[in-house]
């Protein structure tokens, strides 16, 4: 290497430092948060590594009585809708592909722009009427506005580029359509499967608007859980940080994991809920 | 549907196989989620016009009021603010991600060791859960304990309020907006970036051209297209934003942080003012439409007077 391409290199990295430095350090940030007791987060200047770790603070945040509840609620929830949206998801957009029906994506299009606040007036007015409100299933149900247009936009996506001959040949063959779909078309789709999939679970997970309007006490998904924690205890960081962390964690792990597919439904799709 | 099943094996035997045979339905692929659709999408907008037009208030009887909730919009301070409040907001946060996207994005285009990994670390604010982040800023934030007026004055800057001040609220929501959805430009650009041939770049470097002006005339041009979606994605969900400012600042202090989703939210589940809220959900909507149109105008209107200028 000459002096120039060392250079290069040297301000290559500078430049990738500074670029992933806001995420890292936040991130870093809100785990020292979460280690630390109240005497070391409200020091001035603040304390980054602390002497004593307080691992308390995970330990109140699991043992706080609801806590589990709603981690239970959030997996109910998110698990739900994911999986129905994947159920009726996933044929559709095999469907649109197929048809070529391009002009259906209107109707995801429309679905994309939409505040998720306007679907809450007239659903909320529904399950009130219908005496659901109180279970889980008006947010398993609204959630739908999220997972769906997910699934169905990131499966068109993927059957367009999927070849058609194989299917063409099935069919003549004497296979039905449905034969087609569940051994033709939908192995070759697998990567596709797990990018819909990935998606409609993490932004399902994060949603927070549909939960304050729609939960109660006891069903509260884990954002709005810790929203609430916010107004009732606003002096004790570490174990709100450490329960913001908790909620986070699971889907923090998977982007790390999964980028790959995270970054190929994303640029594909570009799709966010909500 | 019982002569149906039953015709149609004679029909087949009758005619020659190749000449019979048509391309299955695929209707029964997307009956399903059509009723899905039907039920939790187009649904709510129709029944949210209807009751636009209603004086619809919860616990108390509904009158068909025409466009009354309509007109109320105009003289409605608190809305003509919020108005203002979300387009300012949406500005900064279409504005800045994609200068800082573009940035990212040309990184990244270079290879270096673990990029896929960094590249994920890069994204995490995004995939991230809003309200706890949300969480984590407000602690930062704080004028006395906070880590942001500690980093400011290491550099020799006087310490903020940010967020408790009604003139920096919106700027520090803005910060905060950015550092989120960077990412997603980016990864847009990026994709962009792996479209472009490397001709142009080869030409270039035998003319001599430096990195700037590669990146001004090569570059820029060829990524316009995907900068442009980026911005558009950007807009349509910055105008939405809801979850960072409502967790943090609720739209104050006052109502400085106020926009358009945070107000709606409190017509509609404060003070349960159905009618009137449907109202803005409509012209909010109507708005996205309209900026997202008055982008696609600008677009074509660039790409007119561009291509006038390549044939003079």
């Amino acid at each position: 290497m000459n002096p120039r391409q060392i250079l290069g290199q040297i301000g290559l990295w500078l430049s990738v430092l500074v670029i992933v430095s806001p995420a890292i350090l936040f991130f870093l940030w809100m785990a020292s948060l979460s280690l630390k007791f109240e005497i070391d987060n409200a020091a001035y200047p603040p304390v980054f590594f602390p002497e004593h770790i307080a691992w308390k603070n995970y330990a109140d945040v699991f043992a706080s009585n609801r806590f589990l509840t709603y981690f239970t609620n959030s997996l109910i929830v998110t698990g739900a809708a994911t999986g129905l949206a994947m159920l009726v998801g996933v044929p559709a957009g095999y469907g649109i592909a197929r048809m070529a029906a391009h002009k259906s994506a209107v109707v995801i299009l429309i679905a994309r722009i939409t505040p998720g606040l306007s679907y809450l007036i007239p659903l909320f007015l529904l399950f009130q009427w219908l005496g659901l409100l109180g279970t889980l299933v008006p947010q398993i149900i609204i959630h739908l506005v999220v997972t769906v247009p997910i699934v169905i936009w990131i499966m068109i996506g993927y059957f367009e580029t999927t070849p058609l001959e194989l299917e063409e040949a099935a069919l003549i063959d004497g296979a039905t359509r449905w034969q087609v779909f569940r051994h033709v078309a939908l192995p070759i789709a697998k990567p596709g499967l797990a990018v819909a999939l990935i998606l409609a679970v993490i932004f399902s997970w994060n949603n927070f608007v549909f939960g304050i309007v729609l939960a109660g006490r006891e069903t509260r998904t884990l954002p709005v859980a810790v929203y609430n924690m916010i107004s009732f205890d606003q002096l004790s960081w570490g174990p709100l940080a450490a329960a913001a962390l908790i909620v986070t964690a699971p889907v923090l792990l998977l982007t790390v994991l999964a980028q790959r597919q995270i970054v190929a439904g994303l640029t594909a799709g570009a799709v966010k809920g909500g | 549907m019982s002569a149906v099943t039953e015709a149609s094996p004679v029909t087949a035997q009758d005619a020659a196989p190749e000449r019979e045979w048509r391309p299955p339905s695929y209707w029964p692929f997307v009956i399903p989620a059509l009723v899905v659709v039907l039920a939790v999408i187009i649904f709510p907008w129709v029944f949210t016009i209807w009751m636009s037009f209603n004086e619809w208030k919860v616990g108390s009887p509904t009158t068909f009021v025409g466009l009354a909730n309509y007109l109320r919009l105009p003289t409605d301070p608190r809305f003509v603010e919020a108005v203002g409040h979300t387009l300012s907001y949406t500005a900064l946060s279409v504005v800045l991600p994609l200068v800082f996207g573009t940035l990212a994005a040309v990184v990244f285009h270079q290879k270096f060791a673990a990029r896929g990994f960094l590249r994920g670390i890069f994204i995490m604010p995004m995939m991230a859960t809003p309200v706890a982040i949300a969480l984590v800023w407000t602690m930062m934030f704080h004028p006395q304990l906070g880590v942001l007026n500690y980093l400011l004055s290491l550099v020799g800057l006087p310490p903020q309020l940010w967020v408790f001040n009604p003139t920096t609220v919106i700027p520090s929501l803005v910060l905060v907006e950015t550092w989120q959805w960077t990412p997603l430009v980016m990864l847009i650009v990026l994709g962009g970036l792996a479209a472009i041939p490397t001709e142009p770049y080869e030409s270039a470097q035998i003319d001599g051209a430096n990195f700037w002006q590669v990146f001004r005339f090569i570059t820029l041009p060829l990524i316009m297209p995907f900068l442009f979606i980026a911005g558009m994605i950007r807009m349509i969900d910055a105008v939405k934003s809801f979850d960072i400012i409502f967790a943090i600042t609720q739209g104050g202090p006052g109502s400085a942080s106020e926009t358009i989703n945070v107000y709606l939210y409190s017509v509609a589940f404060v003070y349960y003012d159905l009618g009137y809220g449907s109202a803005i959900a409509v012209v909010f909507f109507l708005l996205i439409v309209a900026l997202a149109a008055l982008l696609l105008y600008m677009r074509k209107r660039m790409l007119w007077t561009s291509e006038l200028g390549g044939g003079a």
